[in-house]
């Protein structure tokens, strides 16, 4: 599954994409930050607080209560400044 | 439904506004009203070398387009163009441009601000300062009021 970054959470972690193999036991949006956060320090800094973190699965928004089954890309971002 | 013309474009070039207002109302007898926004990059307090407009390419076309589509679709609006701009961009140059037309303002003036209001949080764009004394600027804050804002347009 690909996953990419934008902003300070890309700063943070220190890449803009990468692909990973899920475990199993991972099934929602939540499941994932929290699994994300304990791959390292960089992950750490930018999901310490996950309930900030915005997500978009294949272009579209989501709640975090939503299934990561199937998605093709997620992506995880801070709060947007568009307009 | 009457035909809209859509049109979003997301880009790193500028855009010219008077180009803009001729595209959705040249040749057209049906249009009584042109509302337009435009956003620029702004430097209140003159430390800013400029903005660095990251986006998420893909993403941000078709989240706009959603927007956009779903304006088309609560109001009687006969044309709507959309204009991001990405990269650097500094103090008073072009951002974001909202052009509304339409037989009566209202309906103008009600669907450049709803897209407004959702492009400033849905719209995935992020804004990183620049400083003009070369220190690390921090990335823009997403404001309470922005996302207050949508509160408004909830059905």
């Amino acid at each position: 599954m690909k996953l990419v970054y934008f902003a300070w959470v890309r700063e943070r972690i220190g890449t803009g994409e990468e692909e990973i193999d899920l475990p199993q036991q991972i099934r929602t949006v939540s499941d994932l930050l929290a699994w994300l956060k304990s791959r390292g320090e960089g992950y750490e800094a930018a999901l310490r607080y996950p309930e900030v973190i915005r997500v978009a699965i294949d272009h579209e928004h989501v709640d975090h209560s939503e299934p990561v089954a199937g998605a093709r890309e997620i992506a995880l971002f801070p709060p947007m400044t568009g307009g | 439904m009457p035909v809209c013309e859509l049109l979003v474009r997301v880009q790193a070039e500028d855009f010219d506004l008077a180009a803009e207002c001729e595209r959705l109302t040249r040749g057209r007898k049906d249009v009584g009203a042109v509302v337009t926004f435009s956003g620029l990059c702004r430097d209140e307090s003159g430390t800013l070398e400029a903005l660095e407009l990251e986006h998420y390419p893909g993403m941000a076309e078709e989240e706009i387009t959603r927007i956009a589509r779903e304006a088309v679709e609560r109001w009687p609006i006969n044309g709507l163009s959309v204009i991001h701009r990405h990269g650097r961009i500094a103090p008073g140059e072009n951002i974001v441009l909202v052009v509304a037309t339409s037989p009566h303002r209202q309906a103008a003036f009600e669907a450049a601000s709803f897209l407004m209001d959702y492009l400033k949080s849905r719209a995935p764009f992020w804004k990183k300062e620049h400083r003009r004394d070369g220190q690390e600027g921090g990335w823009v804050e997403a404001a309470r009021h922005d996302e207050e804002a949508l509160q408004r347009w909830k059905r």
